[in-house]
């Protein structure tokens, strides 16, 4: 079914994070995403529901491709889309929050996309403005668009997302990505794993959600999905773990240690990818990756979140939550 | 001379364990007669009589651990602002902690309160020094010529002291001078980016946790350190289930050691916190549900000596901010009382045990003239109506910041009308 027969309702607002979804809700975007593809596929990449829109990207960290996708989102549902850069700003982060949230508000736009370091920026912001609010990331708190394009992904090299094993390998503390996944997944009814060195995970992990594992060999077993996750430079620095040599070569994904998942387990990565840290070249660019699958993913979910956020087919006003 | 009866009232006066029916007799600035017997002593001819109809009349309580933003931050709070407050929550002696700007680190600081309090305010404020010189945790302030002056502890406020070397020197050299250090646990590392508990509920908001064990190891040292020195140590602020075990076991050993807990850490937990609320963010954190009930547990058994508002006036600039970044603390003068009394009403704390931590209790540890009803001491006191539900509302708040973890929340027990040295400073 497309959009066009399904006048769908999406009972949010705002998109601020995977909690508060229902798996209703998630699957009504995974299947308009699914839709959205071909848009993005034919020769004019053109819609027009949210023509005479505007959309800001409003990004206080520094992100290209994240940016470029949520832009192209904007601009093939036929929006107007405005980038605005404060990630250099000098001023202290917080205040420029506020004072840009409503420099911005009175210029009446439509939709706001956030990225921020701090966890639950993006919900203070949707406080202070009358428009949507999509979170691309707040802190390490939640990366909502990218659990869905995540999902999509494993949808459409799997079939389906329940009962898979999906484990998830790396820097699961500081990840946004993580969180979201872990929630989307369990949603989905699939099995999640984690796998990382213990001073790498958060507090309380056994009680989110997931199975831990501290071996990759333990974790990969069986395994119909692996998602890496970026290893930050500095977390050399704050101790985390000694170095990268020996990072990669206990949780570095290599050929080796991606024999122990199922033969024909897909291969995930949010980007931007760190190279022989936490994965080696050839499984990144081998026959099992689908991370540039994600990247094309990520246009469509976020073409799917504007649409069934602002169009009014499908959001009536009044069903704000 | 003038002379003021409180008649047809409750008299808790916990310094003399006294809960009874009673008078209580006001001459000038001291009061002469209280509780039951002075029902006998008759009208004094002139007298401004009060009928307190039943409600009881408490002690003045005494806060111990107040920020005020004068000087240097005036537009979150004056000492005058504050004072009002205070009385408008039945506090009518407050200890003002040393975080001001410039630091209350030399008597010029401490005369400055001190001649600003007595211009301004309408409540007893004392101030505390800090134990090194602009809270740097490196050189010892006067504590002499501090204490001379007038400030009734050092403390270093919000910072905790990492060095121990300092710590012990401190301790040993403020025992000359009889003064109490009142210390906030923190370890300079561990947790150090933490701005709510760690555990799991950190972990799914994806904020920096700081385990309790962050501040259980610093006071475990400071007990040693009490214990080497024999110096007079008060916990400023504790708030795990742990840092309670550790304050019983140096009491058990008789260490000078007091410890106080604020109503925050009484009243709520981390869950508190919800979505991202930047008013519950405190120091040290709302811990979890068991921590809150080893409180009141601690509280009721004497472990914890005294309740104290931690009032800290912040403002928009540093609370509206994503949670990580926005500064730590909540006011609490106004609400202290309200808070404390849902003790009172579940039946978790008797009534003169409660009183007493924000009353006789503080007075003691600090060596203020303060926090009793006995005939001699200074007119301080609160009439209550301890049964009256009322809900705290921001634009009632006297504070010049609103920053409340109580907003919107129902009390049962309502401040009616604050003496101070004989006269009347608030009325409802």
């Amino acid at each position: 079914m497309t959009s066009e027969t399904l006048p769908l309702l999406f009972p949010h607002r705002h998109l601020l994070g995977i909690k508060g979804l229902s798996p209703q809700d998630i699957v009504q975007l995974l299947d308009l995403a699914e839709s959205e593809i071909a848009v993005s596929r034919q020769p004019e990449k053109k819609k027009s529901v949210l023509r005479g829109r505007t959309q800001i990207n409003l990004f206080f960290e520094a992100s290209t491709r994240t940016q470029s996708s949520f832009e192209l989102a904007g601009k093939r549902l036929g929006a107007d889309v405005m980038n605005m850069s404060v990630g250099n700003s000098s001023v202290k982060k917080g205040e420029t929050l506020i004072d840009t949230a409503m420099t911005l508000n009175a210029m009446r736009p439509d939709i706001l996309i956030i990225r921020h370091s701090s966890a639950g920026a993006a919900a203070l912001l949707a406080q202070k403005v009358g428009c949507s609010v999509v979170n691309a990331g707040d802190g390490a708190h939640e990366h909502p668009t990218q659990a869905l394009l995540d999902a999509l992904t494993i949808r459409r090299a799997k079939g389906k997302v329940a009962r898979l094993i999906v484990t998830i390998c790396g820097d699961v503390l500081h990840s946004r990505v993580a969180r979201s996944n872990i929630i989307l997944l369990n949603a989905l009814g699939a099995r999640v794993r984690v796998v990382a060195p213990s001073t790498l995970l958060p507090s309380g992990i056994a009680h989110m959600g997931a199975e831990v594992f501290h071996k990759m060999e333990d974790g990969l077993k069986d395994a119909d999905v692996v998602m890496m996750l970026r290893l930050q430079r500095e977390r050399m620095a704050g101790s985390f773990v000694p170095s990268v040599r020996e990072y990669f070569r206990y949780h570095g994904l290599d050929r080796e240690k991606l024999k122990y998942a199922k033969p024909d387990a897909i291969v995930m990565h949010p980007g931007p990818m760190n190279r022989g840290v936490e994965i080696a070249s050839d499984v990144a660019d081998g026959v099992q990756s689908v991370i540039q699958e994600q990247v094309e993913m990520g246009v469509a979910v976020r073409m799917a979140v504007m649409e069934a956020l602002l169009d009014q087919r499908r959001n009536a006003e009044g069903v704000a939550g | 001379m003038s002379t003021t009866v409180l008649h047809n009232a409750r008299i808790v006066d916990p310094s003399r364990n006294l809960d009874e029916p009673g008078t209580l007799i006001i001459k000038n600035d001291k009061i002469v007669a209280s509780g039951a017997d002075a029902r006998n002593q008759g009208m004094p001819e002139g007298a401004t009589v009060i009928d307190c109809r039943g409600k009881a009349v408490l002690p003045g309580l005494v806060d111990a651990r107040v920020f005020i933003g004068e000087p240097g931050a005036e537009h979150r709070e004056t000492i005058a602002s504050a004072s009002h407050a205070a009385a408008a929550g039945g506090v009518t002696s407050m200890i003002m902690m040393p975080d001001t700007d410039p630091v209350i680190d030399n008597v010029a600081l401490v005369e400055f309160v001190m001649r600003t309090a007595r211009d301004t305010a309408v409540v007893n404020v004392h101030p505390a020094a800090a134990v090194t010189k602009g809270l740097q945790g490196e050189e010892m302030t006067e504590i002499g010529l501090l204490r001379e002056a007038g400030a009734v502890a050092i403390s270093e406020g919000r910072h905790s002291i990492a060095n121990s070397q300092l710590m012990r020197r401190a301790l040993t050299y403020a025992r000359d001078f009889g003064v109490v250090l009142a210390h906030e646990a923190r370890d300079p590392h561990l947790g150090i980016t933490g701005v709510m508990n760690e555990g799991l509920y950190a972990s799914w908001l994806g904020l920096s946790g700081a385990p309790r064990e962050a501040e259980v190891i610093p006071l475990e040292r400071d007990m040693r350190l009490a214990a080497l020195t024999q110096g007079a140590y008060h916990a400023a602020q504790i708030s795990t289930a742990m840092s309670a075990e550790v304050i019983t076991r140096a009491k058990q050993n008789g260490l000078n050691v007091t410890s106080a807990v604020s109503i925050n850490h009484l009243s709520l937990n981390e869950n508190d916190i919800g979505e991202f609320r930047t008013f519950f963010r405190l120091e040290p954190p709302l811990r979890l549900e068991e921590d809150r009930l080893a409180m009141v547990e601690a509280l009721r058994d004497g472990t914890i000596d005294i309740i104290v508002s931690a009032h800290d006036p912040q403002d928009v600039d540093t609370k509206r901010l994503p949670f990580a970044d926005a500064a730590a603390g909540a006011i609490g003068l106004e609400t202290l009382l309200g808070a404390a009394l849902r003790l009172y009403h579940n039946g978790d704390v008797p009534l003169l045990r409660i009183i007493e931590a924000m009353s006789s209790a503080p007075a003691r540890i600090f060596g203020l003239d303060a926090g009793s009803l006995r005939p001699g001491s200074a007119a301080d006191m609160t009439i209550v109506d301890l049964d009256e539900p009322w809900v705290v509302k921001e634009e009632d708040l006297r504070s010049r910041s609103k920053n409340s973890c109580f907003e919107g929340a129902r009390f049962q027990g309502r401040v009616v009308q604050t003496f101070v040295a004989g006269k009347s400073v608030f009325t409802l």
